[in-house]
This record gives structure tokens, sequence and C-alpha cells, in this order.
């Protein structure tokens, strides 16, 4: 019941989710001096958080300066490896650089449980008031449709505010709840498995040829997921790799393999093995990943509410960007309110507004919005570019490489046979055509 | 005697259920690993505020730890709890049990001149990670309180005679014991199920002031009996226990004759015990 607020327990904003968007939005909202509610569902901030997981300095930076001084973060990434696997083999692009050695490096692996707890405590520090095991099952509307609070499952309990920033994640149950957002779609979610290896440093350094606090980063994809639309990653931390396989949901509803056992797939595919031999799982995390893309975006804002990070469907899942989205998504939400707070403006639909307007002149927007055509056309063609392609790849590089007496020119024309023989000629300038369309 | 007083001790402990150990090193990772308020401490703390929301009154709960132990504290007040107190001071670093009550007896003291006598302190009965159950008697032996340990009930509260009745479980049944006032009462598990919170003590909870005494403001002026050089236990190593590689065997029953089944056991133990074997040979061949 109402009743049971104090009069001093009304909130400028409540913010729903402690993840890196509520984080953030609740992290400058405090520090723009606004009385902040952050209620997560979590036994403690951080406790459903789930990622690969790689931090994106430059949304960090743009909301804690400084954040290198103490965050606790594991590796700097100098060496990106894109692999395409068939089999037994794999086909693959590494980039390394001494300019990833940087000052200030661009990218980072983390361990999503320290790196959580450290940031709600800048949020609490900042003035926030953080509520836990606290879950909000429905928005407080006026007749009008304007909302101003939230209930929450203790008791029903309702605590009242003057505007409400949805990061509640993925699966946005009070938008949906409240008619704000559909349901998601199958074929527009990943479902994400990770598990920790853990392995002395100086074994991790000297299989990816590392030191210091250099990190490598290895993303996959290929006959490994049987054709189904996902990829596969190997990220480097201090004593331990996180490697995972995600899929989207659609595609398990109808494939032939479990998450667990693409996992598997994955960790014993032989370039993959030896680079985990002697380590020892320790955790085993599910997560899921919102992959629609521009195209399943929901509305934004209205009256008196506003929508951050992945509950927005801001993935960039062509590379494998989120949290930093979510971070910059949370920031943006903030500084509108701040603004429209000093302002004494009302938080109104007309008003909020500008959110998405915020958001289509960041990056946010305009990388969605670049590879608004990618789902759809991994979706049609998942079958080449997850099983025939890959494998077509390698036996190419295969022919090309093992020196057996035949001439070049006679390999040349083995290698355009056997493309011709698994996908017809039309069909291949199809699917670059419609790459090539949805990249752009 | 006037509004009832209860002191609760709780203690900040890591989730035995989620400690990991270095696969490596092992040696106990802390990081990333959750604390929790002691689960012993919970059945204390939920009979105490059901004697207040009966009686009236007032919940304060006390904790000794490291400064990351407030978050225990906001968790209690988040149950329902009144107030909460933290006594840190690097002068308790290193306490075994005796300087713990120590400690804790000068601050429940302490908690007395400032709100008032608590009638009744609760425990748990024991830690999960020091799992002594010294530290409820030890507080009661030190501040000269009637002390009911094990309690799996308090049957009968009697604030007009200033008497406590409790359900003990002891060896071969329950006891009920009755005492005076003011007592100190160590609960088991099992003895009530937490409630949850109102979203109102949640809110209290987060934005609550939490007293935090070091040890001069607890009244403590003699550092001697605290922290290491007040503790007489010394932890002379840390060891992982051996694994044990040797596995269970079982020997078939089934359309056996007893002859064939004994002979098998006998094999089994004497693999294992070639002297039994040995013995029962000579003692067979009468030497």
């Amino acid at each position: 019941m109402a009743s049971a607020q104090q009069p001093n327990d009304k909130f400028d904003v409540i913010v729903i989710g402690a993840g890196p968007s509520g984080n953030a939005a609740a992290y400058v909202l405090a520090r723009g001096g606004l009385r902040v509610l952050q209620l997560e569902r979590g036994e403690y901030p951080g406790s459903k958080n789930v990622q690969g997981a790689i931090l994106y300095a430059n949304a960090l930076e743009q909301i804690i300066p400084d954040f290198r001084d103490d965050a606790p973060l594991e590796r700097h990434v100098i060496e990106q490896r894109i692999w395409m696997l068939d089999d037994k083999s794999y086909v693959g692009m590494n980039y390394r650089s001494e300019d990833f050695n940087e000052e200030r490096p661009n990218r980072y692996t983390i361990i999503r449980a320290p790196f959580d707890k450290w940031f709600s405590r800048k949020v609490r520090d900042a003035g926030a008031t953080i509520v836990c095991e606290t879950t909000v099952t429905e928005l407080i509307r006026t007749e009008a449709g304007r909302v101003i609070g939230v209930r929450t499952d203790r008791d029903g309990a309702v605590v009242l505010a003057d505007m409400v920033i949805m990061a509640e994640g993925v699966n946005g149950l009070v938008g949906q709840r409240s008619g704000l957002r559909p349901e998601l779609k199958p074929d527009s979610v990943a479902l994400a498995v990770k598990e920790m290896h853990f392995l002395p440093r100086e074994t991790i350094d000297a299989r990816f040829n590392l030191k210091g606090a250099e990190g490598v980063v290895i993303e996959a994809m290929g006959t490994v997921t049987d054709g189904m639309v996902g990829t596969a990653f190997l990220y480097t931390n201090q004593e331990s790799i996180s490697v995972g396989i995600g899929c989207l949901v659609s595609d398990f509803k109808t494939g032939t393999a479990a998450p667990y056992e693409l996992l598997h797939r994955f960790k014993t595919h032989p370039a993959i093995a030896p680079l985990l031999e002697g380590a020892e799982v320790k955790e085993y995390a599910a997560h899921l990943i919102p992959e629609g893309g521009y195209n399943s975006i929901p509305q934004l804002y209205g009256d008196g509410w506003l929508i951050v990070g992945d509950a927005g469907q801001f993935v960039n899942a062509v590379h494998r960007e989120g949290s930093n989205m979510a971070m910059t998504s949370g920031r943006l939400a903030a500084e509108l309110v701040i603004k429209l707070h000093r302002m004494r403006e009302p938080f109104s639909s007309e008003n909020l507004a500008e959110y998405h307007t915020m958001l289509k002149n960041s990056f946010v927007m305009k990388d969605l919005k670049k590879y608004k055509g990618i789902p759809g056309f991994l979706h049609s063609s998942s079958k080449h570019v997850f099983g025939t392609y890959p494998r077509l790849l390698s036996q190419a590089a295969q022919t090309w490489f093992r020196v057996d007496g035949a001439d070049k020119r006679e390999k040349e024309r083995q290698i355009v046979s056997m493309m011709r023989k698994d996908r017809s000629f039309s069909g291949l300038i199809s699917d670059a055509f419609k790459l090539v369309r949805a990249w752009r | 005697m006037g509004a009832l007083h209860i002191v609760v001790c709780i203690k900040q402990v890591p989730d035995s259920a989620q400690i990991r150990v270095h696969p490596i090193y092992n040696t106990i990772m802390r990081q990333g690993v959750p604390t929790i308020i002691n689960p012993y401490d919970l059945f204390a703390l939920e009979a105490a505020l059901q004697l207040r929301d009966q009686f009236g009154g007032a919940v304060t709960v006390l904790t000794m730890g490291p400064p990351m132990a407030e978050e225990s504290l906001r968790k209690a007040l988040a149950f329902g709890a009144d107030r909460a107190v933290l006594l840190t001071d690097r002068a308790f670093a290193g306490s075994d049990t005796l300087a713990t009550t120590f400690a804790l007896a000068s601050a429940v003291s302490k908690i007395g001149e400032t709100w008032g006598t608590p009638d009744i302190v609760f425990c748990g009965k024991q830690t999960i990670d020091g799992d002594t159950a010294q530290v409820g008697p030890g507080i009661a032996s030190r501040l000269e309180l009637n002390q009911l340990t094990y309690v799996a009930k308090i049957s009968k509260l009697d604030l007009e005679a200033g008497a406590i009745e409790v359900e003990r479980r002891a060896e071969g049944g329950t006891q009920l014991l009755s005492t005076k006032l003011p007592a100190l009462v160590t609960m088991l598990e099992g003895s009530n199920e937490m409630r949850r919170g109102s979203l109102a003590c949640a809110l209290a909870a987060a934005q609550a002031e939490i007293t935090v005494w070091n040890a001069a403001a607890a009244g403590i002026e003699d550092l001697l009996n605290c922290g290491l050089k007040g503790s007489p236990t010394i932890v002379k190593k840390v060891f992982a226990p051996g694994a044990h590689t040797v596995r269970a065997q079982q020997i078939e029953l089934q359309d056996r004759n007893a002859d064939d089944i004994a002979r098998d056991l006998l094999d089994q133990i004497f693999i294992r015990q070639p002297q039994v074997e040995a013995d029962l040979m000579r003692m067979a061949s009468g030497q």
C-alpha cells in the first residue's frame, strides 16, 4: 500500500535495474544532484548480470573519466582474432598491434562480479539510494497515462517519483506488462552460455604470447553452430579464460543441438582445445542477448518514462557491442532528465523525445541503423554463412597450401569447381550482394 | 521495566556455499564471493523482531567487523531492525572468541547506556566460519546475563515478572527452561522463518545512518584485551584436507552362499590391512 511510504521517500527518479545502463543512469543522475532510487531484483547489484565480458573504455570514460584508477579490470586487448571454423580447421584474421599498449587502453576483458560491485559502489557513493531484492511488478500511472511511480513485490508497496527509467534488461518485463513494449520475439534474441576456465597466469601468457596485462580476444563462427545463427568467443582474463557461444533462440527451438552441446563442440575444436587444456571450470552462466537490431527497438520514451540498455535492444551483434551502448544510453537519458529538471520542465513525452534525438546523434543509433539489415540477412542465409562458406573457405585454403604436384592453375580450377558444387554461382553472388547491402 | 529493548549480535561471513578455493594456489578466493549474514543469526534476528512486534520496543543490531560489515547491518535493517551499530577498529583485528566477547560485551554495555539496558541479547547458535559456538555464552558470562543456549522456541515472555521461558533442544529431548531477565539467548536453525522486510524498511535501511563505534567510542580503554593481543588462541596452520582416494567397495550378495561372501569380505580387509591377516594367521597357527 502507498500508505507505508514515508513522506521523505518521494524520489526525483526511479531507475529499475542495476546493470550497466541502470548504473550509468543512476550514477549520472545522483551526481547531478537528483534524488535517485535504484531498484534491483537480485540479491545484490550484479547478481543477475552476465556478460562475455569486454569493457569498451570510451563509454565508461565519459561517465567515470578516471575509472582505470580503481575499477577491477582483467587485461587490455592487444590482439583480436576472427576465425571461420569448419570441423577440423579455421581460416582466420588476426590483428595485433603494439599501439594497443597505450596509456589509456581502448578495450579490456573484465569479470562482471567484481566489476559490477565496483560500479554499484560508485553509484551509492554518488548519493543514489539502492534497494535490492525488490522486483518492480508494474508502473503506477495516472489516468492520462503518465508514469508516476512503481509497485514492488514487497507487499505490493508503491514508491513514487517524477520519472521512471527502465534499465531492466533484455526481457523488459515491466515495460511489457505495462503495455509499453511488445514481447520479445525468439528470432530477435540470442541465448548465450559461457564458462570460466581457470589457468595460471603464466600459462595464459605463454599460450597466447602475452606479457603484463596484455590480452587476446577470439571471435569465431562456422560449422560449430551447425547452421544456426550464432558466434563463439574466447577471452583471456588474468588467471582465467572466458569461453562461450550463443545462438538465436528461434534456432535453438528448431536446431539439433542444445547450448551446452554447442559450447562443448567449440571447446573440443582442435584449434580451441589446446588453449584450454588443463584448465579447471569454475563457473557456468547463461544469458539472453537482444540481437534483433534496429528494427526491433521499441518505443523508448513517453510521459514520465524512458527505456535504456538491453531493454531498448541496444546491441550491435556484428561487433559484439552491448554494454557500451547500455552505458551510453543510460548516460544520455540521465543527462536529458537532469537538464529538464534544472529547467523545471515537465518529463512529458514531447520533452523526453529529445532522448531519441540524442541517441540518433550518437554511435548507438548510427551503428544499429547501419547494420539493420544484418539480422535478416544472417537469418535467410544462415545455412550457408554458418556452414557452407566456412567449409568452402577451409577447403580452398587447404587446396591452395597443400603442395602435391598439381600445378597452380589446376588448383585454382579445383577451388572454383568446389565452390560451384556446394553453392551455385548465382547463390554466391546473391549472398554477397545481400551482405554488402546489409553492411552499408 | 520500560519498553522492551533487544540487542541482536550478527556476523558477516563469506557465503560458504559459494566459496571457491583457488585451483592453483589452494587459497580461499574472496574476490567476488558474496558475503551474507551468518545464517544462524537470522533466526536470532527474526525471534527478536517477533518479540518486538508483539510487545513493542526496539531491536538494535550489533556487529563487529571491517567497515564492509555495514552491508550486513543494512540487510538487518531492511528486515525490520530499528537501529544498527557497527563496531570496527583495527585494534580488533585477529580477535579470537575471548577478545571478540570482550569487545561485543563492551559494546552491548555501551548500547545499554545509550538506548536503555537490553532485556534480551540474541545470538545465533554459532557462526558458519568460526564454528565455535563460544561467543554467545562468552558475552553472557562477561555481562552476567542468564544464558539460554540452543533455543528452538521462545515459549513465553513476561515483561511484568521479568521472566522468559524457552524450549531448548538437548540430547535426548527438549528442555523447557525459564529464567529471569536480562538474559542471553542463542538460537537454533529452523526455529523460525525470516520475514520479507517491507518496502518502507528496505528504503529506510538504504538511507539509514549506521552508528559506527571504534574501540574508544564503545567505552573500551584497555586495548590489551582486544584483537591479537587479547587472543590467546593461535592459528598455527591452515591446510586443505587431503583428497580421499579410497573408494568404498561393494561385495555382491545376490545368489551367493555365506561362506563365499565372508571370504570375499576378508580378502578385501586383508588387502588393505595385511597386518591383520598376519596376526590372525599367527593366532590360527597357535603361536
